[in-house]
């Protein structure tokens, strides 16, 4: 059985600070346990699971569209499969949309509800993704939130916002940047940041010092996880 | 009916994205993890979720972050179905606090 | 756009819609913004569980047609948006009604 109080990893706060909500998710956790509801198990699978997937997973659908006209056509076609392809597991995805930019159109994803994001693809949401400001003005003010993130259209180019109300999950294709013809899959895949496929900006137009996608945000060591709690690790 | 406080596409007043992020705490992780498992274990579905985060009181769902309002939904749905007690769960976190204490 | 589905619905792509101005009690998920607004049906996504019935624990069936209903956003906010730009949204069938209108009324 777990014990709520081991030693904390860095950057938490001390349990006894937690917020009123924040302390009962572990008090939670252990009775569903107890009680035969969810596995210990259960549980790291679904942590190995979420940091298994990041925005790195995109990138490499997203290169290899850049490079393949035939893989870009089944990777509209048929989403799903195209993961499968790739060595990417999509199938938690009820039904997969790509949209595919172009230099007259945009597409841009938010949702306004709640925080609807393809996280088997791209793992979890950014905070700005799932912010009040960010739900409110996209459908209504898609052009000064891309403005904020560095990307300024011409009226003549549309812009195509997809609110995700429903159980289908947008990945925006990107348009691929001009002067990379000769450029190799991997070096492509660098230029395609999360952002671009949320589609609140363009892709980079030259590779960044620090690759983006990189990030261990999603894979922190975990205290109740990683420090002898759990029997499978 | 009004219209509820989650559906906000539209809303004037809103102001700039703050692009800054978060490294997830333990506690994030472990609400995210355990959403995951009870919607893989059939135990709830997402829909019914969203629905519990929507029964929410409209202030205090502007005022909790994101993974507070993922884990009163998951405590609002598990007690729903019978599955925990508010005072089970009550008394399990008064046990933890006595151990967590002052540093 | 991708694969859409031949589905028994009762819209096509092109179909000229308006979203129903419904305010009842239940897990919604049309949003607010949209109700009352006339658009087009530019994908069929297929069939699905009501997400309706789901959220109170029930199973959602009969499943229900899901549609892309694309809007001008100067249909949707005015004028002041940008002349080329579009709202999608994922709507059920039973949101939807036909709709013989080029614009629809803007409400603000």
């Amino acid at each position: 059985m777990n014990e709520a109080g081991s030693a904390e990893h860095g950057h938490d706060h001390p349990k006894h600070e937690l917020s009123h909500y924040a302390k009962r998710i572990y008090a939670i956790r252990d009775l569903l346990i107890e009680k035969g509801v969810i596995s210990e198990k259960d549980i790291q699978c679904q942590v190995e699971y979420q940091e298994a997937r990041s925005p790195a997973n995109g990138a490499k659908l997203v290169a290899r569209a850049w490079v393949d006209t035939d893989f870009k056509g089944r990777l509209i076609a048929d989403p799903k499969s195209s993961c499968a392809e790739m060595g990417i597991d999509a199938t938690a995805i009820n039904e997969f949309v790509v949209l595919e930019n172009t230099e007259q159109v945009r597409h841009m994803v938010v949702c306004t509800l709640c925080s609807c994001y393809p996280r088997p693809i791209l793992g979890r949401p950014p905070d700005w993704y799932k912010s009040f400001n960010y739900r409110q003005r996209a459908v209504v003010d898609p052009r000064g939130v891309m403005r904020e993130f560095g990307l300024n259209l011409p009226d003549d180019v549309e812009v195509r916002v997809h609110d995700s109300t429903a159980d289908i999950r947008y990945l925006v294709l990107p348009l691929r940047p001009k002067g990379t013809e000769s450029w190799s899959e991997a070096d492509l895949a660098k230029l395609v940041t999360r952002d671009s496929m949320i589609g609140v900006m363009d892709p980079l137009d030259t590779i960044p010092e620090i690759a983006p996608n990189t990030s261990t945000r999603n894979s922190p060591q975990l205290s109740f996880v990683v420090r002898g709690m759990c029997p499978l690790r | 009916m009004p219209r509820g406080h989650h559906d906000i596409g539209g809303l004037p007043g809103a102001g700039p994205i703050d692009q800054s992020e978060h490294s997830l705490s333990d506690w994030e992780i472990l609400a995210d993890a355990v959403n995951q498992a009870l919607g893989a274990k059939g135990v709830k579905r997402t829909d019914e979720m969203r629905r519990a985060r929507e029964e929410i009181d409209s202030a205090a769902y502007r005022d909790m972050t994101y993974y507070e309002r993922w884990i009163a939904s998951i405590e609002a749905i598990l007690i729903e179905k019978k599955i925990l007690t508010k005072e089970e769960i009550d008394r399990k976190l008064a046990d933890f606090e006595t151990k967590w204490g002052e540093p | 756009m991708g694969r859409a589905v031949n589905s028994p619905g009762k819209f096509k792509p092109g179909d000229r819609v308006t979203v129903k101005f419904e305010d009842r009690p239940g897990h919604l998920r049309t949003p607010w913004y949209i109700r009352g607004k006339s658009g087009w049906i530019e994908r069929v996504h297929g069939d699905f569980r009501n997400p309706e019935s789901l959220a109170f624990g029930r199973d959602g069936l009969p499943k229900k047609t899901l549609y892309l209903v694309a809007f001008n956003q100067s249909d949707v906010w005015g004028k002041r948006a940008a002349p080329k730009d579009k709202v999608l949204v994922d709507i059920y069938e039973h949101w939807l009604e036909s709709s013989t209108q080029e614009r629809s009324e803007t409400h603000e």
